[in-house]
């Protein structure tokens, strides 16, 4: 069965047969069992980009666009590695970088296939230095 | 003719004891409006303002494009739905205003038309409303159904077992979310994994977080030790969004970075921040916070902790600041953003006040009713905050049972809440026993389940602490890792719960608005449990089962049991037969009531009805009369007891006492409601005062002259006693017979031998 964002939230409950941890666990199978077993590990327990584009799709049903824009960027991020993460955080902070540093941060997110990241970087770039907000 | 005499320039006593009171510990001032010190509709506040040619906004509130700051351009570029804009813009503030609190417009639609509206439309709509206007549309617009509400949970010494019997407390006791901080950063994994391991012990579900710096923030996130934030503050204008090292895009990828790490984001912002921090540019809170709330829902957060939050003290400062900051928690809600609107940091010194203050948010609902609520002693709270502390849970809890309101707070009797505490901590010392993490000792484990706070609790070696909560933070000690600590000493069923929280990050399914979990890990947010607030008979009302739990408070009485009270000892006095009229001038006669030492056989403030009969029987003779004891058996008002027994008397003179010690001394030729002494504050009276009633009585039998028994008076004995004065009055009404006639009564010889 498809997915349908307006019947099937909280996937956890309604869809758990469409959620699974980045390395292909299925749902049902994050136990207490699974962690004893040693099948279960602390680096896979998170939100896989697929799960959170349908949790954007959700958010987007619901008219709540913004929120929806924020969680397919956030299914793009799980490809980035924290400790980038962390530096784009930083780079997009007031005065922290050039708008060429900017552009570079852009260009590495696509790499990551992060187009809507990428696209949002770029356009902080621009309102940067009409703001005087660049540095580096 | 009047001049004005010296004592003018003395001063008065009572604005001397008016300064005194902790109230004035707090400035009122003047609205500055140049320095943003006006709470709303401030007179440099822009005009609404958006203009739109080509799909392109050439101006909106004052500002031509290319003026627009980094709010601004933010705004343009997420936040305004330009197809609604048109639409919303065109309406008039007032029109805007009235959809707000229109029954007939569903929450839907004000929704819709906010994401076409400027920071300025907001806020001159929802300045508009008057306090309960402002109430009633945080119900219709809050997002989720019911009403939740947030603990905090710290202690000055950060001991992980009082951390996590304080959340184990907190779980058990309804809180949704539970927020941490840390007094040394280095504590952070140590205080995250204690909430984590008390949380999930009090009841599975319960959501976390520890409030630090955002990359040990995102390292606890990773390694699955919280599972929200609510850190990421937004200001209303450039200059303060930058001092605070941010721009609407870095928190919006920051927002965006926590949710793909499965951690639900809350942003902060309040009204009066831009103030404190210098650069409110002549704008008013309430537009200044428009524009935050616009940036907030433009980046893409569910929800919002807002309602002043750390500034309150400023804001109330102002007049009107209370309302400015209902209006900002409705322009939240307006935005279809979770609402955790505030409560948490000292709004006043004043009770009262306070609380006057928590009205707003308390009685319409809010997704999150408090943004902290101390579940420890204030002293312990290390956020800063404590306006509602551990010490005022009871108060809390009466308030929603008068009021018949969700504020989002279960009564627990004291074993439950005990046991749970003592559960938690001995799992906390389990858990760092088996991670290799500084011993918790039995008396730390002992101290956290029953002491007071941090003071009672034994001190640790704080630099072993840190040292370990690093290396712990380095070798990434996980949720899982937690969870198996659990599962090996025994506490399967928290472990499972802390395998919950893991799954939840899958799931992801608490990133969406307003989400909570219940204890079965069903997950509720605006998404599946959506407030649809329609007028009476719709949305979320207590009742049912839910509305018997928040009542059932553990100090409650039983009614029916606190009239009861059978006593199965012999009577101090016995029926002689029927009362006739006498004939003794000297005469005083002592009429109680129909209940009196039978059905009932103490006063309301415990005196033995016999030995209440002694006394008074002891003054009358005192004085020089002669006693004699009748029951009235047809009424149970005083007035008529006691008249009745005036007719009865050789002299005239009767004192006649209900059994719950109310006492009046009658003359026969006064009318039954008239009298000559009333001793009305029966809670205050001893055998002193009865044998002083009885000695005045004899005083007026004889024709003395008689000074008035000296009245007390305890204004609170009414708030105190009066259901222990309704139950007993009701036993004496049903002891009444209609048309019974008084019957004569003598004391016990038993009662007679007490020494008085």
């Amino acid at each position: 069965m498809t997915f349908d964002p307006t019947v099937h939230y909280p996937l956890g409950s309604r869809r758990p047969d469409l959620v699974e941890t980045p390395s292909g666990l299925a749902l049902e199978e994050v136990t207490l069992e699974s962690a004893r077993a040693g099948t279960l590990v602390a680096a896979d327990v998170r939100a896989t980009s697929a799960t959170l584009r349908r949790q954007a799709e959700v958010a987007r049903v619901t008219g709540r666009t913004q929120l929806a824009d924020n969680l397919d960027r956030a299914a793009e991020l799980t490809r980035v590695p924290d400790e980038e993460l962390l530096e784009i955080y930083t780079a997009l902070r007031p005065g922290r970088s050039t708008a060429g540093a900017l552009e570079a941060w852009a260009r590495r997110l696509e790499g990551w296939e992060a187009p809507l990241t990428a696209a949002f970087v770029r356009e902080a770039a621009v309102a940067y230095v009409e703001r005087g907000l660049v540095g580096g | 003719m009047w001049s004005e005499g010296s004592s003018v320039a003395e001063g008065s006593a009572r604005f001397a004891s008016r300064a005194a009171r902790e109230l004035r510990r707090e400035l009122l001032v003047t609205p500055l409006p140049e320095l943003g010190l006006v709470a709303a509709n401030g007179p440099n506040d822009p005009e609404p303002e958006l203009v739109v040619e080509d799909g392109v906004v050439l101006r909106m509130d004052g500002r031509a494009a290319a003026d627009f700051d980094v709010i601004d351009r933010f705004l343009v570029a997420h936040g305004l739905d330009l197809e609604i804009a048109a639409e919303a813009m065109a309406l008039s503030d007032l029109q805007v205003a009235r959809m707000l609190v229109d029954v007939d417009v569903p929450r839907s639609a004000a929704v819709r038309l906010a994401r076409g509206l400027t920071p300025a439309k907001l806020a001159r709509a929802a300045g508009l409303l008057d306090p309960v206007e402002l109430m009633f549309a945080l119900k219709k617009l809050r997002a989720r159904r019911a009403p939740a509400n947030q603990a905090h949970v710290t202690n000055l010494k950060e001991s992980p077992a009082l951390l996590a019997a304080d959340a184990a407390e907190a779980a058990a006791r309804g809180f949704a979310e539970l927020e941490t901080t840390v007094g040394v950063a280095r504590y952070a994994p140590f205080n995250a994994i204690s909430l984590l391991v008390g949380s999930q012990t009090g009841r599975p579900g319960v959501m976390t977080q520890c409030a630090v710096e955002e990359r040990r923030n995102l390292e606890l996130a990773v390694n699955g030790l919280v599972t929200y934030a609510e850190t990421l503050s937004v200001y209303g204008t450039e200059q303060v969004f930058v001092d605070g090292d941010d721009t609407p895009w870095s928190k919006s990828f920051l927002g965006a970075a926590y949710a793909s790490r499965g951690v639900k984001v809350r942003f902060t912002s309040g009204t009066g921040s831009e103030a404190l921090m210098g650069h409110a540019q002549g704008m008013s809170m309430l537009y200044l916070e428009a524009r935050c709330i616009s940036v907030v829902r433009a980046a893409g957060s569910q929800g919002v902790q807002n309602g002043s939050i750390s500034c309150v003290a400023l804001v109330l400062s102002l007049p009107g600041g209370t309302r400015a900051i209902l209006a900002e928690n409705v322009i939240a809600a307006w935005l279809d953003l979770e609402v955790a609107s505030g409560n948490d940091a000292i709004a006043s010194h004043s009770a009262i006040r306070k609380t006057a203050k928590l009205m707003g948010q308390f009685l319409p609902g809010t997704d999150f009713v408090t943004s902290g609520y101390s579940v420890m002693p204030r002293h312990d709270n290390t956020f800063g905050g404590g306006n509602y502390d551990a010490d005022d849970l009871d108060e809390w809890m009466t308030i929603q049972r008068d009021w018949q309101v969700d504020g989002g707070i279960e009564p627990v009797d004291e074993v439950e809440v005990t046991r749970v505490r003592d559960r938690a901590a001995h799992a906390i010392q389990a858990v760092f026993a088996e991670l290799g993490l500084p011993e918790i000792s039995d008396a730390e484990v002992h101290a956290a389940t029953i002491g007071y706070d941090a003071s009672d609790m034994p001190d640790r070696d704080r630099a072993a602490d840190v040292d370990a909560a690093d290396e712990a933070l380095e070798r990434r000690v996980s949720g899982l890792d937690v969870a198996l600590a659990l599962d090996r000493h025994g506490f399967e069923d928290v472990a499972r719960a802390v395998v919950g929280m893991q799954r939840q990050r899958v799931s992801a399914d608490y990133l969406q608005t307003s989400a909570v979990i219940d204890e079965d890990g069903y997950v509720r947010s605006a998404v599946n449990d959506p407030n649809e607030y329609a007028g009476p008979g719709t949305g979320y009302r207590l009742e049912g089962a839910r509305w018997e739990r928040l009542q059932a408070l553990p100090h409650v009485v039983d009614a029916a049991r606190l009239g009861a009270g059978d006593s199965a000892a012999a009577p101090a006095v016995t029926e002689v037969g029927e009362a006739l009229a006498g004939t003794d001038e000297a005469e005083v006669v002592i009429a109680v009531g129909p209940a009196f030492a039978g059905a009932i056989r103490e006063t309301i403030n415990g005196l033995d009805h016999g030995c209440v009969l002694a006394a008074v029987v002891d003054g009358v003779t005192d004085g020089g009369a002669v006693p004699r004891i009748v029951r009235i058996r047809r009424v149970a008002d005083v007035a008529f007891i006691a008249h009745d027994g005036a007719r009865l008397s050789g002299s005239g003179i009767a004192l006649g006492m209900q059994s719950k010690g109310t006492a009046v001394i009658h003359r026969a030729d006064l009318q039954p409601l008239d009298n000559l002494e009333l001793f009305g504050m029966s809670p205050l009276y001893s055998l002193e005062s009865y044998r002083a009633m009885g000695r005045n009585a004899a005083g007026y039998a004889l024709g003395n002259r008689v000074g008035p028994v000296p009245t007390e008076l305890d204004n609170f004995a009414r708030a105190k006693l009066i259901v222990r004065t309704t139950l007993l009055h009701a036993r004496e009404t049903r002891s009444a017979v209609k048309g019974a006639a008084p019957v004569e009564l003598e004391l016990t010889a038993a009662v007679e031998t007490l020494p008085l």
